[in-house]
This record gives structure tokens, sequence and C-alpha cells, in this order.
């Protein structure tokens, strides 16, 4: 279709993955809302696009959706000759909306599978918070990977390959991503079932891995999960670029979660991921910050059995 | 008992049929991934409604050879397939979890 946004939300190359799932709605959204009241006539709406050159207005009353109007609407209303009814008899009220949670991946698959221009965007608590079009998307995309194709000019530049005795595998996670979420730990675990460790191990570094890997998805703004398999031990590094624990304490105790709703809803944010990560662990460390980046290591020797597993 | 006997005596609708066809050991309910990482035991059933690929990598992490989808929850199309990939059976029911429960504590003979 011509005016799909031609971007594909499953396998673009990494780098545009990682932006559409780490910029969120809210990130691209315009906020300055134009609404009018359902006792506002279509010829005052009619109006209001004039000036705004907009092509959509949400109906809102007290922060609420009501509806919306959109230009095809007036010019129905002007052709059946009644652009002097209220919004609220005309108006469209079954409106598809976003949530300023979700990532952009979202937007963009809406915006390409409904045939709408536009789509008003609720919060948590469903208050209208702002709206969101194809050119909000486009614009937004065009700065931001501007922006990443100087940081990779840049890197590129700096990189030298390097060399390591030990056997070393590395994966990168994108904020939100669920569909490649597992991924990490699906290869780790397939590289150590090829070492014949013993099969008790190997589950207890699928939970490590999986668990700083989900973790990443969820919370981080993305990061890498290495796994590095050693003489005698396996080491699981997940480090992340942020934006950082705020009370690591906190973190560690189980139960305790700042997932949303959304994340729950998928199965995930019960709280109990560091801890999980720390029962199978023989040497564990975290370091963060908050609004920094966070370090995870997990260390699980290979020569002993912990005993809870025995 | 054999996976596929289980599958029989459930009588209900096979959605991901390729899989060794192995001794079932046992079975576990939930719907957190991170308890089905830390309590589920390997070679068992996965009673569930979280009906995503991700319950497919939780399984296969874990040794799960069975998900059991219950309330009829409808699967998507990409976890079908990472099932087939890893060789992870996939049944649905319209019951839910605790009757389900109930049958495979029943007919595994955990009494």
């Amino acid at each position: 279709m011509q005016d799909d946004i031609p971007i594909n939300t499953i396998d673009s190359p990494t780098v545009i993955l990682e932006l559409i799932y780490r910029l969120k709605i809210k990130d691209v959204m315009t906020t300055a809302l134009i609404t009018a009241k359902r006792t506002d006539t279509l010829r005052h709406i009619q109006a209001l696009m004039k000036e705004n050159y907009i092509t959509g207005v949400p109906i809102a009353e007290d922060q609420r959706l009501l509806g919306i109007v959109s230009i095809d609407d007036i010019v129905t209303a002007l052709d059946k000759g009644y652009i002097d009814d209220v919004a609220e008899k005309r108006m469209t009220r079954n409106v598809i909306v976003l949530e300023d949670d979700m990532p952009l991946s979202f937007a963009i698959s809406y915006l390409n599978k409904y045939r709408y221009g536009r789509f008003p965007v609720l919060n948590k608590a469903r208050e209208l918070v702002g709206i969101i079009t194809s050119k909000d998307v486009i614009r937004t995309l065009l700065v931001e990977i501007n922006r990443e194709v100087l940081r990779l000019e840049k890197k590129q530049s700096h990189t030298t390959p390097e060399d390591s005795a030990v056997r070393e595998l590395q994966f990168t996670t994108t904020h939100y991503d669920f569909e490649g979420a597992g991924h990490a730990s699906t290869e780790i675990k397939k590289a150590l079932k090829e070492l014949n460790l013993d099969p008790k191990l190997i589950r207890r570094i699928a939970i490590a891995s999986y668990e700083l890997e989900i973790n990443q998805v969820v919370h981080s703004y993305g990061g890498t999960i290495t796994c590095s398999i050693q003489g005698d031990r396996v080491i699981i590094t997940a480090e992340d670029t942020g934006p950082g624990i705020e009370n690591i304490e906190l973190a560690l105790q189980e139960g305790w979660s700042t997932a949303n709703e959304w994340i729950r809803s998928l199965g995930f944010g019960a709280g109990m991921g560091l801890a999980n990560t720390k029962r199978v662990s023989d040497e564990f460390t975290i370091e963060s910050t908050a609004g920094g980046p966070t370090k995870v290591v997990s260390v699980i020797y290979l020569k002993q059995v912990k005993e809870q597993d025995e | 008992m054999k996976i596929s006997e289980v599958i029989r005596s459930l009588n209900t609708e096979v959605v991901q049929g390729q899989f060794e066809d192995t001794e079932l050991e046992g079975a576990y309910t939930s719907d957190l991934l991170s308890d089905v990482m830390a309590n589920a035991k390997s070679a068992g059933a996965l009673i569930t409604i979280q009906a995503h690929k991700n319950t497919v990598a939780v399984a296969t992490l874990v040794n799960i050879s069975l998900i059991i989808i219950c309330n009829s929850r409808p699967i998507p199309e990409d976890m079908i397939e990472a099932a087939r990939e890893e060789g992870v059976a996939i049944i649905r029911t319209s019951e839910n979890q605790f009757m389900t429960s109930g049958r495979l504590f029943n007919l595994l003979g955990c009494r």
C-alpha cells in the first residue's frame, strides 16, 4: 500500500528493530492536543481543522475520549447537509487507540493495518494524553536513524577484533522485543548441550541466562548477554545501557517488581527473575546505579553440583 | 505414561503433534513464566493459559515436553512453529487449569 510506513516490524535490520522497540509511543506522539467538546458543531470542528492544519479531532470530556471526527466525516456532512449537527451525533465512537507505554512498533503496525491516519493515545488511567500520525512516526524515525548511523560510523572506526582463549557467545537484547526474547538462552543451551554437560547444570545455566535476558527485554533500554564457557565454570554476564536500578536490595526480593500490567499479562514481571538467578548461581554479583547501566554476573561451577538439585 | 497416551486420554485438540513420544514425569500448573522456570519438573507437562512464543522458550529451557493450553485460548502461529522446531507438543482444552490439573493428577497416578 502506498500509505504504508515501509518498515517491517519483524525482520528489519537490528538497528531499526532496536529503535522501534526502544522508542515508546509517548516519545513520538503529539501532546499539544486539539480536541473538541461533544456539543461542538461539525462546522466548528471543520474550522479547527483548517486553522491547525489537521485532519482529525478527538472529542473529549475531562481527558476522557468519547469519539473522533475526521476530515472524511466533515466531507460527508457537507455532502449530506448536516454540517451544523453536534459532534456527539455524528462522531465515530469505536475509536482504535494506542497506549503511551507501548513500543513504537505498535504504532507502525496499527498505521499499516488499519486505514486511519491517526490514533488517539491513552495512558494507563485511560486518559487521553496525545495523538499519533504517520508524520510523527516518520519524523522521529528519521531523527533517530540519523543519530544511530552517526553512532555506528564512529563505532566502526574504533573496534578492533579480539581473540580469546575461552569460548564466548554474545547476544544483544532489545527493549520490549518479546518476539526475540529467549533467543540468547536457547542458543546458549544448544552450545552447552554439545559439550555433554550434566542436564541439571545446563538447566541452571539456562535459568540464569533466560531470567537475565528477560530482565533486559522488560526493564532495560537493551543490552548484551554474554556466555563465557571456561574450563571449570560458565559465566553469564548481562550488561545493559540503563536506566539502572534504584534499590538493588528491593530488586533482589522475591515478588518485588516494577513491571506494568501489559508485561504481567504476558506472564512476566512476577518479581522472581533476579531471585531465581541468584538461587541457581554459585557466584552472583550485581552492579547498578539509578540512571546508569546495570551489570549482572552469574557464575556456575561445572565441577560440583549444587545441593538443591541433587 | 507416554505423552501420546496422555493426549489420547484427555481427548482434546492436538495443536502441535510433532514430538518425541517420551514418558511424562509429572506436571506443573502456572501462568508465571519465572515460576515455571524455577519450579517445573523436567520431562513434565505445563498447564497454562500463556499461549505465546515465550512459553515455548521456557518449556525448552527446562525440558517440558507437553504444553496444555486451557480455556480454549487462541494460539498464535509463531508459537506453534517454535514448538514444532523444538519438538514440544501442544494441546488445547476448553477446560480451566484446575480441571485439567485434576485430570492429569489422576492419569499420572499422583494420588
